[in-house]
């Protein structure tokens, strides 16, 4: 198992390189002076000589690459223009906040998503099957911005159950003391469970806007899986053994047809890392992406790079696990290895 | 994928009449699919005559008409400014269809012909293709598409382009796939001992035999294109304000739908997802088409 993974982490190493020359050529060798963009819009010519100068812009590019690698490696990102503080710092004290809310959405699609993709599998050609199929299409075709938009209007404008999309917590109730940085499991540690109650009702909202984002992949591959696996000689030779249909259906078919929704999470992280700056946008929420979002708009670049970065070594890390994941569920993958 | 190749281009009379007969009955055995076709021709006169037919002045505003409800004068009421939402909605249509074929335009050309070469050539041609592919592919693609805008600038032009290299993948794989499938197939032999040189092999022989499979491709990539643009538009990239799109427009009602003015939002959101929908099921309809053991 050990090598196995060992084996795998090997292979991440040239996609982290892709990774991080890609990030490099992103703001050298297009076109455009990128001494410019560090420096501001605001800058003056010798504000921008001095930015090209102390960030080695004047010297060929592959030595910039050099420096630029020796920088990522002692954790350097940069400086944020607009507040003037280390774009590290910035993006490790917002991610909890950013990964919150992911993980909630993910988690949610995943409790909604699976059992729906699996009765819609079990009962083929009934109302649960099509419903199944129609929030496949719509979760597809709905503008993740855009779902957010009308939850709010309806929990909070119209209902009055849900706060004012103003971020994490309202303006009441102070934040818990940082322990791993996720409200959630921070106010149930110290016991608070006010605020713990004010974190979920703020989390709800944009966490339901993700999961119904992720929701259509997740029970479109549950439901094919399970077919394919529900049809196979196993499950006939299952049956044909008398075990009741329940044994059957959770011991014997849903393991196995776990394991292409597993490969599928990869792809569903990819969309949800991305929709997650748009909801985070909708909601005010203080995480990497609005952060990101925020520094675009005032031509503030090494915020922006420093979140691209930060975002494709969490997705690469994110496939790594999922890769990790399938060996532990599945064994003959661990064999192969 | 043999039957694929019997239905292809270029095609004699009694070939594209029984195209033409099996989309009758395709259209005929799923009717969402005729829906889709429907569908995709209102957009598409929008996208022709719409500046032409709306009521309104999408620019126009009037400041003592701001924020009314949906009427019989203004059908998707009015914003901030007092603009006419039903016309900006109609106009916008034009923008971001064509935001959307350009980048799909753009990406079909690039990833297509890289995806070609590299299924047709092998060795270190499908090597660095594939390479460039996956290390797109290591990226959550809407990061990358933020990424790419700031660095290029904020303009239109790099929505395009932005969008266009994160579908570049998808597009390498499939032209990839279908292209070594066909390498060693009898008419590309055929073709090389009647002298022909391996660009003209690309060209002319295996291009139009993969074009049904791209097309299905480009279709279900239209949707996304258009998700993709409008959610940088939505946060402030690429269209600056005055001008009528879809994704800027929701983000111009966005503050106003917690204060219960619903219309701003609600049209433009429901036209992008209406578009979006109708790329979806087209795609799968085309699909249906071109490969009918892919049907779902």
């Amino acid at each position: 198992m050990l090598t196995t993974i060992g084996k795998r982490l090997l292979t991440v190493l040239p996609t982290l390189i892709g990774v991080v020359i890609v990030t490099f050529l992103l703001t050298r060798a297009l076109p455009g002076d990128p001494a410019a963009y560090f420096a501001g819009p605001a800058a003056t010519k010798e504000a921008v000589e001095q930015v090209r100068v102390s960030l080695g812009l004047d010297k060929p590019l592959p030595i910039q690459f050099v420096r630029y690698v020796n920088d990522l490696v002692h954790g350097n990102l940069g400086n944020s223009l607009s507040t003037g503080r280390p774009v590290v710092t910035e993006i490790a004290s917002r991610l909890p906040a950013s990964a919150e809310l992911t993980l909630l959405g993910l988690i949610l699609s995943m409790v909604i998503a699976v059992p729906l993709g699996i009765l819609a599998a079990v009962k083929q050609g009934s109302w649960i099957d099509h419903t199944c199929r129609i929030v496949a299409t719509a979760g597809v075709s709905l503008p993740v911005f855009f779902t957010g938009l009308l939850l709010v209007y309806f929990f909070y404008y119209i209902l009055g159950w849900s706060p004012a999309p103003i971020g994490r917590l309202d303006a009441f109730t102070s934040a818990p003391p940082q322990i791993s940085g996720f409200y959630l499991i921070d106010s149930l540690l110290t016991g608070n469970f006010e605020t713990f109650r004010a974190t979920l009702s703020q989390l709800i909202l944009p966490a339901f806007t993700l999961g119904i984002f992720s929701l259509a992949p997740i029970a479109r591959m549950t439901r094919a899986s399970m077919l394919a696996v529900l049809a196979s000689e196993f499950v006939r030779t299952a049956r044909a053994s008398g075990l009741d249909n329940r044994t059957v259906i959770i011991t014997y078919a849903f393991r196995n047809a776990m394991l292409p929704v597993v490969t599928t999470l990869g792809m569903v992280f990819s969309f949800l890392l991305g929709a997650n700056v748009l909801v985070e946008k909708v909601f005010a929420w203080p995480g990497i992406g609005s952060y990101a979002v925020e520094a675009l708009l005032q031509s503030d670049f090494a915020p922006v790079q420093g979140f691209v970065l930060t975002m494709a070594v969490l997705y690469v890390a994110l496939n790594l696990l999922i890769d990790i994941l399938y060996g532990v569920i599945d064994p003959r993958v661990r064999l192969e290895g | 994928m043999t039957e694929t190749i019997s239905i292809v281009p270029a095609a004699a009379k009694p070939q594209s009449n029984s195209l033409f007969s099996h989309a009758r009955y395709v259209v005929a055995e799923n009717p969402v699919t005729g829906l889709a076709f429907a569908l995709f021709a209102l957009i598409a006169l929008c996208a022709l005559i719409g500046p032409t037919i709306v009521p309104h002045d999408p620019l126009a505003s009037d400041t003592a008409a701001a924020l009314q409800a949906p009427s019989w004068k203004h059908w998707f009421g009015t914003d901030q400014l007092g603009r006419d939402i039903f016309s900006r909605v109609i106009v916008a249509t034009r923008l971001d269809f064509i935001i959307a074929i350009a980048s799909v335009a753009l990406v079909f050309v690039m990833g297509g012909f890289a995806g070609i070469a590299a299924g047709f050539f092998g060795g270190w041609t499908d090597r660095l293709v594939s390479r460039l592919a996956d290390t797109i592919m290591a990226f959550p693609l809407f990061v990358l598409a933020m990424g790419i805008v700031a660095a290029l600038g904020n303009t239109v032009t790099n929505i395009v382009i932005a969008t266009a290299i994160i579908n570049f993948p998808l597009y390498v794989r499939v032209a990839r796939a279908e292209a070594n499938v066909r390498r060693e197939a009898g008419f590309v032999q055929a073709a090389r001992l009647s002298g022909n040189g391996d660009f003209r092999i690309l060209l002319a022989h295996i291009l139009p035999n993969i074009m049904p499979i791209m097309m299905v491709q480009i279709s279900l990539t239209m949707g996304y294109a258009i998700l993709n643009a409008a959610g940088l538009s939505f946060i402030g990239l690429g269209v600056k304000p005055p001008t009528p799109e879809w994704g800027i427009m929701v983000a111009e009602g966005a503050a106003n739908i917690i204060s219960g003015e619903w219309w701003i939002a609600l049209f433009p959101g429901a036209a992008l997802m209406i578009a979006v929908f109708t790329f979806n099921l087209l795609g799968d309809g085309l699909r249906d088409l071109v490969d009918p053991q892919r049907r779902t």
